[in-house]
């Protein structure tokens, strides 16, 4: 059972993990490399809870294998900061409560990061459109478009 | 400091007396609280603690750790509870930490859940608070060498007024001491006048850790050398094992087998690898002939359910028919609902030298404690219960289940081991809101008052089933309770339990429904038509502001324009509420939007309006679910949804703008707000269509084929 190492960039760093490459990233993220704060809430693709950036795009993690992100630039929550300041939606989600129990949030955040990464300046609407795939149950959904529009139009709070 | 908020690294059986000692020197102070009055359900044997150091320590740095049996699920009560602590004890909201959940450093508590984290323990921690700051004056006062009244307290610092060079801190006052000082006195609690925390909108506590993922879950827990379990399922509720083949499983390098009275389970060093382990157990089942599904489960609850608890009763049946204009018999039905919060059950535990250590996704950690204690033989107190952030629980993380499982199997195989449902295991063990059948007969007389209510509840218990109009000639009756976890032996197909505001989503479909029946058989405009039947001065309040905020403007209903708009009012856990909607119906699909919600609640003192209103409008956001697309599917035992694909609920998509407005009230101590904004959002939705289509839903979830059928019906 000898496999390829698979390298990767993991929240700038470079990685290299020799393991089977059928195995899920999530998992890997969470168990191997002690990233917790990519969740599980499904398994297949339906909640959004596991949404990471791969080369800039939000992915379910849940259904991504290892040697789908062999050589690509794999961002989770806790590389989001930058140079120790939080990401604008970061921000934006703490100061217009776009959380409640929070475990949806770090879903949120990356699949809303992936979001603004290909429309910079969305609509409203294209916001909804874009994180509808997310589910929340606790109800934070309309600060949580908030947050998404002032993180987009740089009204969220500046440090 | 945050390790102390989240007490997980902290070594297993840690007692408080260690903890608090790790703190540094505190205050000893001893006094005496009034006994707290609960409701009956959580009136267990135990009460809150009278110790003032069961809630709180003050370090020398002046840093205030609150201790509380509470758990964070999403409520923010670890901001609101610190805020209330915060102004009694007159210290910055800045210097305290919460620890909350852990059983061997927070005071008991039965559990969260019933909106009574600011009811009942609030007002505890506000009188420990203020007595604490009684007895840190008087000992100032002492130290300064002036009378009490002589001294004004200010963040944490007790200064002489006169002279405000004079000053002593609290972190001084409680350093190196243990202080067993008592004021022969009664602290009196600040009035909402004299708030400066209370009554604001700090930024939660939690938003920090939770918007940069280092927010930990059970999930995310991880002790040296801990395996990840996964167990053998039956396929339905009631199926019992025929054969049972691990042989497979045992064979893969790497993975455990636990056999184990009744517990199958495989385990494994990462989760992957147990999955694949119980994809190669073998299990044959017996699984029973359903008996009943979602079409026929009404007509059985109706039969099934036990003998009928008369709730409330006033005047004479009979001449309230006999006063009728206009009589009006309807049924009303909801399905099963799940609580399907995004974070499954979920427990790691360490069982080793006859103690266990237990981080558990649970809304009581104190209830689970007993619980793993039975399961695993040993004595309560060598059972220490951690709760980390809860990622949703909605009522449905009342029962301990997961984390016995992992007591059990770390016990079997003497490491720690993690058992995370999957997503379907969640909905198979999920302790449902039970599907349930209301029966209302009402009439009104021909000045649109109502002279007669009857109303069986079936299945669902009584709670929001209060009438508060003013009705001479009435009877309540509960036929069963809301809450049945004893599965297949109870007259429903699998477990029933609390569910966000229990039995108030059943109660108040019918009830509100039936209201707006009534007001558009009398030609009354619907808000109209309930101010008329009340008196209760705080109903009135609330239907007026809802009024306002809406801006609206009584016309004849229904409309029938394709757009709608309805009203519903409740009460539940001390707050009054009413919801306003407005919606559009598709006629040619059925399909519902929710397209404007106003919300109006009198909550009592408010102690964080902004996290008051957050509350309100997740729950209204929850409600959408309920009202217009949650029905488990099943066929007796056998739970068909297993996940979110078929299970739907609210997406952005659905979220109207909702405004929520709370009504001023301080001269009633702080009510639910947890609950109360989800218990309309049937009638309202409901009510709202009859506006826009002319026809009455009466079934939850008002699906689009519900409505189809109903316009067809009309
Ligand atoms: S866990 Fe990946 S989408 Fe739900
Ligand atoms: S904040 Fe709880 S699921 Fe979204």
């Amino acid at each position: 059972m000898a496999n390829d190492p698979i390298q990767f960039t993991l929240n700038g760093k470079s990685v290299t993990l020799q393991t089977d490459p059928a195995r899920l990233l999530l998992w890997v993220l969470r168990t191997d490399l002690e990233l917790t704060g990519t969740k599980y809430g499904c398994g297949m693709g339906e909640c959004g809870a596991c949404t990471v950036l791969v080369d800039g795009q939000a992915t379910r993690s849940c259904l991504t294998d290892l040697a789908a992100v062999r050589g690509k630039r794999v961002t989770t929550i806790e590389g989001l900061a930058e140079d120790g300041r939080p990401h604008p939606l970061q921000e934006a989600f703490d100061e217009h409560g776009g959380y409640q129990c929070g475990y949806c949030t770090s879903g949120m955040i990356m699949n809303a990061a992936g979001l603004l990464h290909a429309h910079p300046h969305p609509s409203r609407r294209e916001i909804v459109e874009g994180m509808e795939g997310n589910l929340c149950r606790c109800g934070a959904h309309q600060r949580i478009v908030a947050a998404i529009e002032s993180a987009a139009t740089g009204t969220g709070r500046q440090p | 400091m945050t390790d102390l908020v989240r007490p997980t690294p902290a070594p297993t059986g840690m007692d408080r007396r260690d903890f608090v000692k790790t703190l540094g020197g505190g205050v000893l102070v001893l006094v005496a609280l009034p006994s707290i009055g609960v409701e009956p359900a959580a009136a267990q044997r135990r009460q809150y603690p009278t110790d003032v150091n069961a809630y709180l320590h003050i370090a020398q740095d002046g840093k205030v750790t609150l201790f509380s049996g509470k758990i964070e699920m999403g409520q923010g009560v670890e901001t609101s509870l610190a805020q209330m602590a915060a102004e009694e004890l007159g210290a910055p909201l800045s210097s305290f930490t919460v620890v909350m959940g852990d059983t061997a450093s927070c005071p008991w508590d039965a559990g969260t859940w019933g909106s009574m984290t600011t009811r009942f323990f609030g007002p505890a921690v506000r009188a420990a608070a203020a007595q604490a700051r009684l007895i840190l004056t008087d000992l100032a006062a002492e130290r300064l060498g002036v009378p009490r009244s002589a001294l004004a307290v200010e963040d944490g610092v007790v200064y002489v007024a006169r002279d405000r060079a004079r000053h002593v801190s609290y972190g001084e006052l409680a350093r190196g001491q243990r202080i067993t000082h008592t004021v022969d006195q009664k602290a009196v609690l600040r009035t909402a006048r004299q708030f400066t925390v209370m009554g604001t909108s700090p930024k939660r506590l939690d938003g920090h850790e939770k918007v940069t993922g280092r927010a930990k879950y059970a999930g995310d827990i991880r002790r040296p050398g801990m395996l990840y379990a996964r167990i053998v399922r039956p396929p339905a509720h009631g199926a019992t094992p025929k054969s049972l083949d691990t042989s497979a499983a045992a064979a893969m390098p790497g993975v455990t087998v636990v056999n184990h009275d009744g517990l199958v389970a495989v385990l494994a060093a990462d989760p992957e690898t147990a999955a694949k382990a119980l994809d190669a157990v073998k299990a044959e089942w017996n699984v029973p002939d359903p008996t009943v599904n979602a079409q026929t489960i009404y007509a059985h609850l109706v039969s099934a359910a036990p003998h009928g608890e008369t709730v409330d009763a006033a005047g004479d049946l009979a001449a309230g028919r006999a006063a009728a204009a206009k009589t009006f018999d309807t049924t009303y039905y909801n399905a099963y609902v799940a609580h399907a919060p995004i974070e499954p059950h979920t427990s790691v535990a360490d069982v080793r030298d006859g103690k266990a250590t237990v981080w558990a996704s649970t809304q009581s950690p104190f209830g689970t404690q007993p619980q793993v204690a039975r399961a695993l033989g040993i004595a309560p107190e060598n059972v220490r219960v951690i709760t980390p952030f809860v990622g949703g629980g909605f009522g449905g993380k009342s029962a301990g289940q997961q984390s016995v499982e992992a007591a059990r199997l770390s016990q079997a195989v003497g490491k720690p081991v993690m058992v995370a449902w999957t997503r379907a295991e969640e909905f198979f063990y999920d302790t449902y809101r039970p599907a349930a059948v209301v029966k209302v007969a009402s009439a009104v007389d021909g000045a649109g008052r109502i002279t007669l209510w009857d109303y069986s509840v079936y299945a669902a218990g009584s709670r929001g089933s209060n009438v508060l109009y003013d009705i001479p000639n009435r009877r309540i009756r509960a036929f069963g309770q809301q809450s049945d976890t004893r599965g297949t032996e109870s007259y429903h197909p699998f477990a029933t339990g609390p569910w966000r505001a229990p039995g108030a989503n059943t109660n108040r479909f019918a009830a509100e429904q039936q209201m707006d029946v009534m007001a558009a058989a009398a030609g009354v405009d619907p808000i109209e038509f309930r101010l008329r039947n009340t008196k209760d001065p705080r109903m009135l309040r609330v239907l007026r502001a809802a009024a306002e905020a809406y801006g609206w403007r009584p016309r004849a209903f229904p409309a029938r324009t394709g757009h709608g708009r309805g009203v519903a009012f409740g009460e539940d856990v001390g707050t009054y509420v009413v919801h306003i909607a407005d919606v559009t119906v598709d006629r040619s699909t059925g399909a519902v939007k929710v397209d404007r919600v106003v919300c109006a609640q009198d909550m009592g003192i408010v102690v964080n309006p902004d996290g008051a209103k957050m509350q309100t409008e997740g729950a209204i956001t929850m409600g959408l679910g309920y009202a217009l697309s949650e029905g488990l599917r099943f066929d007796g035992g056998d739970i068909k949804d297993a996940n979110f694909d078929t299970y739907r609920f609210t997406r952005f998509s659905w979220v109207p703008p909702i405004e929520v407005v709370l009504v001023k009230n301080d001269d009633d101590p702080p009510q639910g707000g947890g609950e109360p904004g989800v218990i309309n959002m049937g009638a309202v939705i409901a009510n709202a269509i009859f506006d826009a289509i002319g026809a009455r839903i009466y079934y939850l979830p008002m699906t689009p084929e519900r409505v189809l059928e109903a316009l067809r019906a009309t």
